[in-house]
C-alpha cells in the first residue's frame, strides 16, 4: 500500500523552482478571484432571492462591487481599542488569513500525470501532494480558528469575548464530524493523498458510494466556515459582530477574506473528496473522451466549486441562524454518532468484501444489522413515549386535587396565585359604547311589547 | 469634606460578565438598554433600562390644541400612526358628544386594520430578520408597499397620515380608490403564504422559538400585558370584540379573536401571523360595507375654536401592539388639562424582567423580537 502511495506522488516535486512559484501564485489568485467573484455572485443570488436587483453600479453586472469594497475598506481609519492587548490584536487577523489559503496547496486541478505544458515543461496541475495530503488539509483549517479565538479574546470587550468562545466550542465538535467523514474516503481509496483520492473516483464518485459523509461533511464544512446557519460566532443580531465587533479597516477586511477564501477551500475539499475532483460530469465524460485532459479539468474543478459556493448561498438566504446549544447537540449527538455508525458499517463492508464474501451475503449482514438497530430503536420510542404519558396522567392527576383552590386574600392581604393554582377569570366591564346601550335600551322595549 | 462611596455592584466580586445590550444595538431596534448579569451565556438577572427616546409627550399634550394633538399623538408608536390618532379623536368626540358620520366610521375601521396589517407585516418580517433569517422582511415590505401606496393616495402620508379629525376624517375618499385598495389587500392576501412556508414551516426557527420565553397568564395580569401578546398565552381579551368602538360591533362575524395557549415565542407569532390574516378579511369587509354605503359626509363642520368640555374621560383602543389609551382631563380650555397616555408598548416589556432569567442570550434576542415593540411607544 505504501509503496503504490509513493508510486502515484512520483509525479510531484520534480518542478524547477520558477514553475513552484508560477503554481503557487496561480493557487493564491485562483482562491482571490473565486472569493471576489464568490462575492458579487452571493449578493446577486441573495438579492434575486430577496425581490432586490444587487449591487450593479461598478462594473459590467456589478462584477468590481467587491474590489471596490476591499479598496474602501482599506482606506478606513484602523481602529486599535484600548483595552486590547495589542500584539495578539493585530496577530489575530493574519493567523485567520493566511491558513485559508494553504489548503489549496494540495488540492488538485488536473489529473496528477504531467497532462499540461507551461512554457514547455510539462507537470500535473496541481500545486504539490502529500502522502497525507487530506491530513495537512484539516491541520491548516485548524490554525485558521486561532484566529478568531484570539481576536475575541484580545479585543478586551464582551462580545468579541462570547463569540471566541463560541467559534472554540464549534471548531472542536465539528472538526470530529468532519475528520470521520474523512475516514470513510480513506477506507475506499487507500490513500490520503487528494490526487489519489481524485484518481481512484474514475468510474464513480464518492458522493454516491458514501452520501451519508458527503452529507455529514456538508453540514461540517458550514459549521466550519462560521456562514449561516452556524454563524454563531458572528451572530450579527445578537453578539453584535462577535469577534470581529472591534475591528475595522484591513483587519477587518482580513477577517472577511479569510471567511470566503475558507468557503473556497472547504468546497474544493468537497469536491475533491466526494465529487470527484477535477472529474468531468457524468453524461459528458460518456460521449467526449477528451473531457478529462489537458485545460479542461480546470473547468470542470471551478464550476463544481461554483455550485456548492451556492448552496452556501442558498442556506444564507433561507434559514434562520441556530442557537448555540442546539448546534452543539446537533454536533454531539447527530452528527457525530451518525458519521461513526456509518464508517462502521462502511468499514465492516469494506472487511466482508476483502474476505470474498459474495455481495448478496454482505448485504444481508449489514442490512440485516441496520433493520435490528432501527427496530430496536423504535420500539424503544414507543416505551418512551408510553411511560412519558404514564408520568404526565399522573402528574395531572396530581394537580387537580382539593386544597389547590386560589385565594385572592389569604392571611388577610391580597396575595398573587402560587404556582400551579390559577387566577379566577377577570371579570368584563360592561360595555360603554353608545351602540352597546342602544341595544340594551331595545331589549327593553321588546320586553314590554 | 465629604467623602462618597462608589459602589460597585455585585458584578465585580463574582465571575459573573455584566453585558449591555444596547442602546445601540441590532436586536432592540431602537434604544432600548437592558442590563444583563451572564454566567457564560445564561443570563442572571435582566433589567430593561427605559427613557432614552423620552419626547415628553404628554407634557406637550398640555400646549397644543385638540387638532394639534392629533399630530403628535401619532408619533408615539411610529408603526401603528392611524391608530393612535384614532384615540385622541375618540375621546374627544365623547366629551363633545359628537356624533361622527357612518361613512366616516366605517373608513375609520378599514384604514385602522389597514394600520394593523401594515404594523404586523413590519414585524412578521424582523421577526425572523432577528433569528438570522434575512429574507422574509423583504418579503414583508413588498406588502407594506401595496398597502402604504393605497394610504398615501388617500392621505399623503406613508407612515403618519393624520387623516384623522374630530368628527369624522380630514377629506373624502378619492374617486377610485375603493377599487384599488380591495387589489392591494387582494395582492397582499394572495401572498400572505410566504410566512407560512418560509418561516413557520422552518425546523430551525421552531426549534429557536417553540418552549422559549413563556410567559403566564398570571404574568400577564400583573405586568398589564396586552394585545397578540397576552392573547398568546391564553388571555381572551380583545377591544375590538369585548368593548366594540368603531364599527367592530357589527363585523362580528368577520372578527376572529386570535389566541393561543403556549405563551411561547413561537405562540405570538402564529398569533401575530393568524391577526394578520384576520385583518385583511376585516379590511375587505369593511370595503363591502363602504361600496354600499349611501354617499354622505364624511366629517363634520368644527368651530375656529375647539374647546372640550369640563370633565373626564378614557378612550381606549385595541392598537396593533396591545391596548392604547388615552385619559382626558379637560378644563374646558382650548388645550386639555392632563392627557395620560397608556400606551401598549410600556407594559409589554415590563415582563422581560420575569422573562430573561435563565435564558441564554441567544434567547435574549428570541424573546425580546417577540415581544413587538416600538421603543417610541415605550418611552413616549
Amino acid at each position: 500500500m505504501i509503496s503504490l502511495a509513493v508510486d502515484d506522488l512520483s509525479y510531484f516535486g520534480r518542478d524547477p523552482w520558477w514553475l513552484v512559484v508560477v503554481k503557487a501564485v496561480f493557487c493564491f489568485a485562483f482562491a482571490m478571484l473565486t472569493v471576489l467573484f464568490s462575492i458579487v455572485w452571493e449578493r446577486k443570488v441573495v438579492a434575486w432571492m430577496q425581490l432586490r436587483i444587487g449591487p450593479n453600479r461598478h462594473g459590467p453586472w456589478g462584477m468590481l462591487q467587491s474590489l471596490a469594497d476591499g479598496i474602501k475598506l482599506m482606506l478606513k481609519e484602523d481602529v486599535v481599542v484600548k483595552g486590547a492587548d495589542k500584539f495578539v490584536y493585530v496577530l489575530a487577523p493574519v493567523v485567520a488569513a493566511i491558513p485559508a489559503f494553504m489548503s489549496f496547496a494540495v488540492v488538485p486541478f488536473g489529473p496528477a500525470d504531467n497532462e499540461i505544458s507551461v512554457f514547455g515543461h510539462r507537470t500535473p496541475m496541481q500545486l504539490t501532494d502529500l502522502p497525507v495530503g487530506v491530513l495537512y488539509i484539516l491541520a491548516t483549517a485548524s490554525v485558521g480558528i486561532y484566529g478568531i479565538v484570539l481576536a475575541g479574546w484580545s479585543s478586551g470587550s464582551t462580545y468579541p469575548l462570547l463569540g471566541g468562545l463560541r467559534s472554540t466550542a464549534q471548531m472542536i465538535s465539528y472538526e470530529i464530524a468532519m475528520g470521520i467523514s474523512f475516514a470513510a474516503v480513506f477506507l475506499y481509496s487507500h490513500s490520503m493523498s487528494t490526487s489519489q483520492i481524485v484518481a481512484t473516483q474514475q468510474h464513480t464518485w464518492y458522493v454516491l458510494l458514501l452520501p451519508v459523509s458527503f452529507l455529514v461533511y456538508m453540514v461540517a464544512m458550514v459549521g466550519e466556515t462560521n456562514r449561516a446557519p452556524f454563524d454563531l460566532p458572528e451572530a450579527e443580531g445578537e453578539l453584535v459582530g462577535g469577534f470581529n465587533t472591534e475591528y475595522s479597516s484591513i483587519k477587518f477586511a482580513m477577517f472577511m477574506l479569510a471567511e470566503y477564501v475558507n468557503m473556497v477551500t472547504v468546497s474544493a475539499v468537497a469536491t475533491t473528496l466526494f465529487l470527484g475532483g477535477w472529474r468531468a460530469p457524468w453524461p459528458i465524460s460518456t460521449f467526449w473522451a477528451g473531457a478529462n485532459h489537458g485545460w479542461w479539468p480546470l473547468l470542470w474543478f471551478t464550476v463544481k466549486i461554483q455550485l456548492l459556493l451556492f448552496v452556501f448561498i442558498w442556506l444564507r438566504g433561507t434559514l434562520p441562524r441556530m442557537r448555540y446549544d442546539q448546534f452543539m447537540k446537533l454536533g454531539w449527538k447527530v452528527l457525530i454518532p451518525v458519521s461513526m455508525v456509518w464508517l462502521m458499517l462502511v468499514a465492516s463492508v469494506r472487511a466482508l468484501r476483502n474476505e470474498n464474501y459474495d455481495f448478496q451475503r454482505v448485504l444481508l449482514y449489514v442490512g440485516g444489522g441496520v433493520l435490528a438497530v432501527l427496530l430496536i430503536s423504535l420500539a424503544a420510542d414507543v416505551f418512551r413515549d408510553r411511560a412519558a404519558k404514564k408520568a404526565e396522567g399522573a402528574g395531572q392527576a396530581g394537580q387537580e386535587g382539593p386544597g389547590d383552590r386560589f385565594d385572592p386574600m389569604a392571611g388577610g392581604f391580597p396575595v398573587p396565585p402560587k404556582p400551579g393554582q390559577t387566577l379566577p377569570p377577570v371579570p368584563r366591564r360592561r360595555s360603554r359604547a353608545p351602540e352597546a346601550a342602544e341595544h340594551q335600551l331595545v331589549g327593553k322595549d321588546g320586553d314590554d311589547a | 469634606m465629604t467623602e462618597t462611596t462608589v459602589g460597585i455592584g455585585g458584578a465585580a466580586e463574582g465571575t459573573d460578565m455584566v453585558l449591555n445590550i444596547g442602546p445601540q444595538h441590532p436586536s432592540t431596534h431602537g434604544v432600548l438598554r437592558l442590563r444583563l448579569v451572564l454566567d457564560g451565556e445564561r443570563i442572571r438577572e435582566a433589567e430593561p433600562v427605559i427613557g432614552y427616546m423620552h419626547r415628553g409627550a404628554e407634557k406637550l399634550f398640555e400646549a397644543r390644541d385638540y387638532r394639534q394633538i392629533i399630530m403628535l399623538a401619532n408619533r408615539h408608536d411610529w408603526l401603528s400612526a392611524f391608530s393612535n390618532e384614532l384615540g385622541v379623536v375618540l375621546a374627544v368626540e365623547r366629551m363633545l358628544g359628537m356624533e361622527v358620520p357612518e361613512r366616516a366610521v366605517w373608513t375609520r375601521t378599514l384604514l385602522a386594520e389597514l394600520n394593523r396589517v401594515l404594523n404586523h407585516l413590519m414585524f412578521l418580517g424582523s421577526y425572523p430578520l432577528e433569528l438570522g433569517g434575512i429574507t422574509p422582511v423583504f418579503h414583508a415590505f413588498r406588502e407594506r408597499e401595496e398597502l402604504q401606496n393605497v394610504m398615501e393616495e388617500i392621505s399623503g402620508g406613508r407612515m403618519h397620515y393624520m387623516f384623522n379629525r374630530v368628527g369624522g376624517l380630514k377629506e373624502d375618499l378619492p374617486a377610485g380608490w375603493l377599487g384599488r385598495a380591495r387589489q392591494a389587500v387582494a395582492d397582499v392576501r394572495s401572498r400572505m403564504d410566504v410566512y407560512d412556508r418560509l418561516v413557520l414551516g422552518n425546523e430551525i426557527f421552531r426549534g429557536r422559538t417553540r418552549g422559549v420565553g413563556v410567559l403566564t397568564p398570571a404574568a400577564v395580569h400583573a405586568y398589564g400585558v396586552s394585545g397578540p401578546i397576552a392573547r398568546a398565552c391564553g388571555v381572551d381579551f380583545d377591544l375590538r370584540r369585548d368593548e366594540p368602538y368603531l364599527a367592530y360591533g357589527e363585523l362580528g362575524d368577520v372578527l376572529k379573536v386570535v389566541t393561543r395557549t403556549d405563551g411561547d415565542c413561537l405562540a405570538r407569532f402564529e398569533c401575530l401571523l393568524e391577526q394578520t390574516h384576520n385583518s385583511l378579511a376585516l379590511a375587505d369587509a369593511c370595503l363591502d360595507r363602504l361600496t354600499q354605503l349611501p354617499p354622505g359626509p364624511i366629517n363634520q363642520r368644527l368651530p375656529k375654536v375647539l374647546k372640550a368640555p369640563e370633565g373626564t374621560t378614557y378612550a381606549w383602543t385595541e392598537n396593533p401592539l396591545g391596548i392604547n389609551g388615552y385619559y382626558l382631563v379637560s378644563k374646558g380650555d382650548k388645550t386639555p388639562y392632563r392627557l395620560k397616555l397608556r400606551s401598549a408598548s410600556y407594559n409589554n416589556i415590563q415582563a422581560l424582567t420575569e422573562l430573561l432569567p435563565g435564558t441564554l442570550v441567544a434567547d435574549m434576542v428570541a424573546i425580546l423580537g417577540s415581544l413587538f415593540f416600538v421603543v417610541g411607544d415605550i418611552d413616549k
